[in-house]
């Protein structure tokens, strides 16, 4: 090959690398704008997406006692209460609220009329146990006093 | 020769490579996935809420702001709390977004492109009080079932839209029309299309207000999706659920309106008052109307500690429902004694009003700071919880913050 064609070579193969540095360019420039102009009007996080990198790993892995997908306490009835009360509404729901077995059971019941919840069989009795053991009412009066105040210096 | 084609095929390769990345992205969008950035599950990014707000629920969304986040006069988005029965509406196509008006007391029904309401009809701003009924619910004992909101599920933002009153009329109203009932583009929990998460509304006269909006802003603003993009129903006042979000259907009826969390024991509280923890049978529940009076003390946060002597200026807001706040007072002996706050007047009829009062302590010690308003109608907020319901709704109990003085 001659000096010129060498000099060719070289040419081309910095026109063919400006050539894939601006297709790389525009295909960014172009997926960018997209993803902006989608993403005011895109619904903010499917349920299911959301707990994906929890599904990867051990989906029900157990720490200090708790269930750390779902929160629940670890204890007799925990699987029966992740597989029937967590398909619909958060695991938050549930621990959030104190009942006796009559209101848990009326609540359950109440689910079944209008929210689609199946019929539980014999789970229900299990799950209901595991929520009055485990999240049982607490007696707190009329008003009750003020707890966790954390105090701080308030400049004046 | 061979060191070209090397090349080529590398280049090749990762543009490929590369598009075969972009390309699966690309898709996800084309199918209506999320963007990465919004799969991210965390709330105060996704809704963009302020640290200190605290979620009660993610299956749906349930947020609410703590007494001193709301210490603005005109509550802005990062702290105005949440509270959704479904799920948030996907793909929203605003350009093909209607407001269809329907129902049994309607003359001719009628549908409204967004760009037609805006239109058509005369905008209206106004700041308006929406408190979820629920709010305060974990006080109340025997517990109370759902969402254990404190003190935090209150705003005071600004609306901007048309009066809902213009748009029935312009579709016309027959006599015989009883109440509205609002339905939307929310998803039920358990996925069922024919099913609807929440389908409220109002009677007549509370409709035909003048500060009873379809509004499409907030704070100046496209209403956030998490709270109604592109139109809510926004009735100031009365418990919020009645301020239904992602509207794009209301119905005039001749009837009380009986879409679902209307019936039942949803937003209802016994008619005549029953013993805590008593059963109540659903024809004994009657339907909240207008919130009853509270107030917030804002400012400081519970939790201050001054030197003796040092006067501490507290500050905050007080809503009476459809009514007004007259007197506002606090007291540091446990109700024993009460002093005089100065309480504005509100900017407009349902919006807050804010108080303010400067507090002197006589000796070192633990103090509570209490606040009680009353209305209009001489009524005050109680220093004890009100009378138990089923659902624990319309606790108005006094609020107070802890001060201690060295």
């Amino acid at each position: 090959m001659s000096k010129e064609d060498d000099f060719r070579e070289g040419i081309k193969k910095i026109y063919h690398l400006l050539k894939l540095l601006l297709t790389l360019f525009l295909l960014t420039a172009t997926l960018l704008f997209v993803y902006i102009s989608n993403f005011e009007f895109s619904p903010p996080v499917g349920e299911k997406d959301a707990y994906v990198a929890n599904l990867v790993e051990d989906e029900d892995r157990i720490e200090n006692g708790i269930h750390v997908r779902t929160g629940f306490i670890e204890a007799e009835g925990l699987m029966e209460v992740v597989n029937n009360c967590t398909n619909c509404h958060s695991a938050k729901l549930v621990i959030q609220n104190r009942m006796n077995a009559e209101r848990w059971n009326a609540t359950i019941e109440w689910m079944q009329e209008t929210q689609n919840l199946w019929d539980l069989g014999g789970n229900q009795e299990i799950i209901v146990n595991y929520l009055v053991s485990n999240y049982p009412p607490q007696e707190i009066g009329r008003r009750a006093a003020l707890t966790n105040i954390e105090w701080y210096e308030l400049e004046d | 020769m061979k060191r070209r084609n090397f090349i080529k095929k590398t280049a090749l390769a990762s543009i490929a490579t590369l598009i075969g990345a972009e390309i699966v992205y690309g898709l996800n969008m084309v199918e209506g996935y999320e963007p990465l950035a919004l799969q991210d599950p965390d709330p105060f990014t996704m809704f963009k809420k302020g640290k200190g707000m605290v979620v009660l629920n993610d299956k749906p969304w349930n947020i609410e702001a703590q007494a001193h986040l709301l210490d603005d006069k005109v509550t802005p988005n990062k702290f105005m709390f949440i509270r959704n029965n479904g799920l948030i509406p996907e793909g929203i196509d605003v350009k093909n977004w209607t407001l269809t008006i329907d129902g049994e007391s309607v003359k001719a029904k009628k549908t409204y492109t967004l760009s037609e309401l805006k239109t058509k009809f005369k905008q209206h701003t106004y700041q308006l009080t929406l408190e979820c009924g629920g709010n305060g619910r974990s006080e109340f004992n025997p517990p109370a079932k759902g969402n254990q909101w404190t003190v935090g599920a209150v705003h005071c933002a600004n609306w901007t839209g048309v009066r809902l009153r213009d748009v029935l009329e312009d579709a016309g109203i027959k006599n015989d029309a009883v109440y509205i009932g609002y339905h939307a583009a929310d998803v039920h929990l358990s996925r069922d299309p024919k099913k609807e998460p929440i389908s409220r509304g109002a009677p007549m006269a509370k409709s035909l207000q003048d500060e009873t909006l379809l509004a499409f802003q907030m704070n100046g603003k496209d209403i956030p999706l998490v709270h109604g993009y592109p139109l809510r129903l926004v009735a100031g006042g009365w418990p919020a659920s009645v301020s239904g979000k992602w509207l794009n259907r209301i119905s005039i009826r001749n009837k009380i309106h009986d879409g679902p969390k209307m019936t039942g024991t949803s937003y209802r509280v016994p008619c005549e008052p029953v013993a805590p923890g008593d059963k109540v049978k659903d024809e004994d529940m009657c339907i909240i109307e207008s919130m009853p009076v509270k107030s917030l003390i804002t400012y400081p946060k519970s939790g201050a500690i001054i030197e003796k002597g040092q006067l501490l200026h507290i500050r905050g807001h007080a809503w009476a429902g459809e009514l007004e706040v007259s007197k506002m007072e606090y007291s540091i002996d446990f109700g024993a004694s009460w002093n005089q706050c100065t309480v504005e007047a509100a900017v407009n009829r349902l919006a807050w009003q804010h108080f303010s009062a400067s507090v002197q302590f006589p000796i070192k010690g633990y103090y509570e700071v209490w606040a009680r308003a009353t209305d209009s109608r001489g009524v005050a907020q109680p220093m004890l919880l009100p009378g138990w319901n089923p659902k624990g709704y319309l606790n108005n109990a006094c609020h107070r913050i802890a001060v201690k003085i060295k």
